[in-house]
Parts: C-alpha cells; sequence; structure tokens
C-alpha cells in the first residue's frame, strides 16, 4: 500500500502533537493543575494516531483511555481537549466529564466508558446500524489487553463476527494492565489468538510504527466497508509510563523499558523519514514548533476559560427531559 | 376502539413503529424466526426481515452494548431480555453505558430494553424477579411499568419515540390474562405520568403493574366494608410522579404502596419517603409498605403465593391504617 507524502507528514504532525499535549498534561498534573489523574499515552501513541488517521470521515471511533491520537485527528481541538482537564465550561463535556473521557458525535467519537472493552459491544452496534442501513461507513473501536481479559470484549466480537459487521477490533497491547503483566492476563502469547474462536481475522503489527498501523487499519476498513466482515488487530507496545501519572511502575523492570526506549514511535518516524527522503530535519522541526504553538495557546485557553456554574451539574440527564412540574 | 390483550398490545406498538420509523429494530434472543420466548415478536421477522428483527448470541451485554452502538448512530433499537432476571448480564451497559452517555458527553441514547419480569408463573429464583429496583438509583435511566393493555401500547410507544433509554417492564403473568380496549388511532402514554386506576375518598393504594390488579381486588372486598380506595398506578417508576403522589395523599391522608418486588431499598421506601418529606402534615398515619418479603423467589406455588402480595394482605394492611 502506498502513503503519500502529506499523509506521513499529518501522521508525523498528529504524533507530535499528541506526544507533547499528554506531556504537557503531565506537567500540569505534577504541577497540580489539572484536576483528578493524567493518563497518558506515551510510547504508544502511534497506534492511536495510525488507527485515527486511517477513518474516513463519515466513519466513528470508539476509543479506550490511550488514544488522544484519535480525538485530535477526528478534530476535536487541542483547547477543547485541554479544557477538559481543567474542568472548564469550554471542554469538550463542559466539565461534565474530565481528561480522557472525550466523546462527540460532531466529530465521530463516541465517549470512553472506564469499564475497559464496553465500546466493543458499543462498536459493534454501530456497526449492525451502518449494516441494516447499506451504509459504507465503518467503526474502530479499541481496548487494552487488559480489556481483553472482559467478557464485553468476547461478547463484542462474538456478535460482530457472526453478521459479518463492519467494524475494526483494535488492541493497545502495551504488556501491562495497571499492575498487572500480561502472563497473568492471559496464557496466550498473542492477544491476536483470541480472534480464531470468533473465527475472526487477526493482524499483529508493529503497535510504536505509526505507518505500519495506519496501513494495518485501512486495509481492515477497506474490507469492513466492503462487506468482508470486522479484523481484530493487536499492537503490540510498551507503556512508557506508570498506569497513570500517580503510579511510579516499580513493578516494570527497567531493562524492558531501556529496549522500547530505543522504538519510540517518534524516534522511529523520523529515523523512516530520513532514510527514504520524506522529510528533512527543517521540515520536522518546523511542524514541532507549529505542535508547541498549538499546545500553548491550548493552555492559555483552558486556563482563562470560565469554570461550569455548580447548577450546570443538574443539566442534561436526559436527551428528551420529563415536565418541570414532576420535580420537586 | 378494540379489545386486545397485553401482549397484543406490546406487539402492536412495535409492530406499528417499526412501519413508521425504519430507524426501529429488534433484538435479543430468539425474537426472529420463533418470535420471541413469549411469542411476543411472532410474524414480525417475516413482516420486516432478519436484519430488523434480529437473534442474536447468548450475550446481554453483547446484545444491549450493540443497541446502545446503533442508537449513538440514529437507530431505535427494541432489546428483548427473554427473562427480566438476565438484564443483570446487561448492568454495566445500563447502568454505565447508556444511562450516562448523555450527562458524560451529550450521547444521546434511545433504546428501550423490554423486560419481561414478575412472578406467578412457577418459574423460580432466576425467571420471576422484578427488577425495577436494580435501577432505581441510577440517574439517566428511565423505567415504566404499564398495567392494562391500553397503557402497554402507548407506554411502549413513547417509549421508543423518547430518546433516552428507557427500562420497559412487562409483566409477563399480564400477557394473556388482561384484555383491554385501545383506539384504532396511533396514540401515546407519556412517560412520567401516573393515572387513577380507582378513584376513592378514604385510603390510597400507591403501585404499579401487576399489582394495580390486586389492589383493584383489594378494593373490591373493602367497599363490602363501606372503604373507599383511591388507587394510583404510577405507570412510570423513574422518575416518579410526585404530583400525582402527593394529590392523592392530600386527598385520602392514608397511604399504602404495594409492589411486587422486595420491600428492602424498593420503589415503596421511596414513596414512602418523598410522602414523609413532603406531605408529613397530611398524614393520618404512617406510609405502609405491602411488598414481597426479602428473600428470592420461591418456586413451589404455596411459598411463591405467599411471596407475593395478594388481595387479602393488602385488605389487612388498610384495616390497620384505617385505625388511625
Amino acid at each position: 500500500m502506498d502513503i503519500k507524502r502529506e499523509d506521513l507528514l499529518q501522521l508525523y504532525y498528529y504524533l507530535k502533537l499528541t506526544r507533547r499535549l499528554e506531556e504537557r498534561v503531565t506537567s500540569l498534573y505534577h504541577q497540580g493543575r489539572i484536576l483528578g489523574g493524567a493518563w497518558t499515552s506515551n510510547g504508544t501513541e502511534a497506534i492511536s494516531v495510525g488507527y485515527g488517521y486511517a477513518l474516513e470521515k463519515n466513519d466513528i471511533a470508539a476509543p479506550y483511555f490511550r488514544d488522544m491520537g484519535v480525538f485530535l485527528i477526528r478534530g476535536i481541538s487541542a483547547k477543547r481537549i485541554m479544557a477538559q482537564y481543567f474542568g472548564k465550561k469550554t471542554g469538550v463535556t463542559g466539565g461534565k466529564e474530565g481528561n480522557v473521557h472525550i466523546g462527540d458525535l460532531n466529530f465521530g467519537v463516541f465517549g470512553f466508558p472506564s469499564h475497559l472493552a464496553d465500546n466493543y459491544p458499543v462498536g459493534t452496534g454501530a456497526a449492525l446500524a451502518f449494516k441494516i442501513r447499506g451504509e459504507k461507513r465503518v467503526i474502530a473501536a479499541c481496548t487494552g489487553d487488559g480489556g481483553t481479559s472482559r467478557g464485553d470484549f468476547h461478547e463484542g466480537m462474538n456478535f460482530a463476527s457472526v453478521r459479518k459487521l463492519p467494524i475494526v477490533f483494535i488492541c493497545n497491547n502495551n504488556k501491562y494492565a495497571y499492575s498487572t503483566p500480561l502472563k497473568l492476563q492471559m496464557a496466550i502469547k498473542d492477544v491476536a489468538e483470541r480472534a480464531l474462536a470468533y473465527g475472526m481475522p487477526s493482524k499483529i503489527v508493529d503497535g510504536n510504527n505509526a505507518v505500519e498501523v495506519y496501513k494495518a487499519a485501512k486495509e481492515a476498513y477497506d474490507i469492513a466497508r466492503n462487506g468482508g466482515g470486522p479484523t481484530f488487530i493487536e499492537c503490540k507496545t510498551m507503556r512508557m509510563h506508570g498506569h497513570s501519572e500517580h503510579d511510579s511502575a516499580k513493578y516494570v523492570p527497567r531493562e524492558l523499558l531501556e529496549e522500547w526506549k530505543k522504538r519510540d514511535p517518534v524516534l522511529h518516524m523520523e529515523k523512516y523519514f530520513m532514510e527514504n527522503n520524506v522529510a528533512g530535519k527543517e521540515e520536522l522541526d518546523g511542524i514541532d514548533s507549529r505542535v508547541k504553538k498549538e499546545i500553548e495557546e491550548a493552555e492559555a485557553f483552558a486556563e482563562e476559560s470560565p469554570y461550569p456554574n455548580p447548577e450546570d451539574g443538574l443539566k442534561g440527564l436526559y436527551a428528551t427531559p420529563i415536565e418541570k412540574e414532576q420535580r420537586i | 376502539m378494540k379489545e386486545i390483550t397485553y401482549l397484543d398490545a406490546i406487539k402492536e406498538a412495535m409492530d406499528e413503529e417499526m412501519a413508521r420509523d425504519t430507524s426501529v429494530f429488534i433484538l435479543g434472543e430468539d425474537v426472529g424466526v420463533y418470535g420471541g420466548a413469549f411469542r411476543v415478536t411472532e410474524g414480525l421477522s417475516d413482516k420486516y426481515g432478519e436484519w430488523r428483527v434480529l437473534d442474536t448470541p447468548l450475550s446481554e451485554s453483547g446484545f444491549t452494548g450493540a443497541a446502545i452502538g446503533a442508537a449513538l448512530v440514529g437507530m431505535r433499537p427494541i432489546v428483548e431480555m427473554q427473562f427480566a432476571d438476565f438484564i443483570s448480564c446487561a448492568f454495566d451497559q445500563l447502568v454505565n453505558v447508556a444511562a450516562k452517555n448523555h450527562y458524560r458527553w451529550g450521547g444521546a441514547t434511545p433504546i428501550v430494553v423490554r423486560a419481561p419480569y414478575g412472578g406467578n408463573i412457577h418459574g423460580g429464583a432466576f425467571h420471576s424477579q422484578c427488577i425495577e429496583g436494580f435501577f432505581f438509583n441510577i440517574p439517566g435511566l428511565k423505567i415504566v411499568a404499564p398495567s392494562t393493555a391500553y397503557d402497554a401500547k402507548g407506554l411502549l410507544k413513547a417509549s421508543i419515540r423518547d430518546n433516552d433509554p428507557v427500562i420497559y417492564c412487562e409483566h409477563k403473568y399480564l400477557y394473556r390474562r388482561i384484555k383491554d380496549t385501545v383506539p384504532e388511532e396511533d396514540y401515546v402514554v407519556p412517560i412520567g405520568k401516573a393515572r387513577i386506576a380507582l378513584e376513592g375518598t378514604d385510603v390510597s393504594v400507591i403501585t404499579y403493574g401487576a399489582m394495580v390488579h390486586t389492589a383493584l381486588e383489594a378494593s373490591q372486598l373493602l367497599k363490602q366494608k363501606g372503604i373507599s380506595c383511591e388507587i394510583i398506578d404510577l405507570r412510570t417508576i423513574l422518575p416518579l410522579d410526585k404530583k400525582a403522589i402527593f394529590n392523592t395523599v392530600k386527598k385520602t391522608n392514608k397511604v399504602v404502596v404495594l409492589h411486587e418486588q422486595t420491600k428492602t431499598g424498593g420503589v415503596g421506601a421511596e414513596v414512602s419517603a418523598l410522602i414523609n418529606e413532603y406531605c408529613f402534615d397530611y398524614l393520618d398515619g404512617p406510609v405502609i409498605r405491602v411488598a414481597a418479603p426479602d428473600t428470592p423467589v420461591p418456586y413451589s406455588a404455596q411459598m411463591e403465593e405467599a411471596f407475593i402480595p395478594q388481595g387479602k394482605d393488602v385488605v389487612s394492611a388498610i384495616e390497620k391504617l384505617m385505625r388511625y
């Protein structure tokens, strides 16, 4: 599969934007300037960037919590995302939700429930709707390696495969579910083996290679879009921080981190660009400057934005509200 | 006007809504060719095809989650739980995804979960439960429980057209046992509105579902003793029609809350608390709950009959209350 230079540069831009945004969030967390915790995709950004960028405009993403790249690629601005971390009214959810609990149907993004793999059946349902209506749309649903132990993973995969629905299941296999290593999570070597049980084709890709993830996802979307049913894509990677920033991840062997540091997805892409004459240092620096500026502006926007009013918390429970007279 | 059963009312509501709106579809176990364990969807697969009356794997969380996803992209799915009891397998999808989508991030989730519930069918602990209590404490859900064919049809139509997740509790004991008249033309029964099932002056029985019929039976016995009962059929359990509850309290000053659900932490506890909080000055005596004891539903007929509130239980509760 050929990939255009402009697409490669966009992948790089989103990779950098994701990296720098989450690095900034991490700093803000340690400074006590954002609310709650900070879960990042550090070291695994190529996955959300790759599968997110391969989606088309009318497609849908049902992400999990290390999928910042998807939010950005779908068009949810860094400003609104940063405001979300600050708990501001201008955040994606107006302060109702925090951090990575982002969803916005205007951009084709389903909200992320913390109960991992819940978005597998939910995504399956969107795919079912596309199939019933005869639309050539697909959905990508993502979870982590830990999430694949849950029943909803199984139920979503099974239903989607039985009905050959246009969905692609992505797994961010970053080796640890919070502190629990893969070997205590499953008795198989590759998560992709799980797909066999559902009669679903699967693919294992280097989750630190945005281009490889993009290509695999695009290929799977094409199959799904044309009635070929779902594919499971296992993206092998390494979570380079703790589960969230409060977690020092002492349980992870240092040598494992050292090994994966060399395979950093940003460095990987820069090396690829140099070796294949895609772009030189100057051009990449230019992209990075643009990214830095965007994040500075996002932070300023978030800082300056108003907080929601306490009474805003009482609004929006129902899409069809019950008449006022019923309330006390 | 025509007379139809409670079951036919449910089927007609689905049929008419599916004909009216192509985004409406049904999914669940054995709902297609077989027509559902209770035959509520019988014939709909022939009429609308296998993709709109969809047999799913035995997988409540999976197909409830799928309904949520379909709803998020513009469909109006009706999920059939084969027995309401199995809804526990879909608890997470309903409580954490469906109920919170709109509040958390603006994702309207118009799904209806049809839950054939309740006892009196010798089904034992896993085929007889009342499940409304599981979800009563979950903001974002709506729960309805019709007691007549008229309400069964009108409330189901309203639930399908509603933009929020609605748990539709259909009492399986009533399916073929009750009949009443429904209009030929389209109508809805609005969610959130109770009805006065029987006007009276001395004591109020606040109830819903099959227990409305138990309350009516009790009211006949009490009438012979000169006691006039008012029966409030809540119809919607979440959110409660507080105005209707308070109006009847202010009228009769004596209240019994009746339900088939077990007693502790049930709907009756909340109704009682509301009355205590907002209508204390109007009360002549305590609000009395008549409800199932706090055990699983027993199988044997003798034990099940003792478990499910009977007309005589309502009569003795009211007689006790009338002494105040």
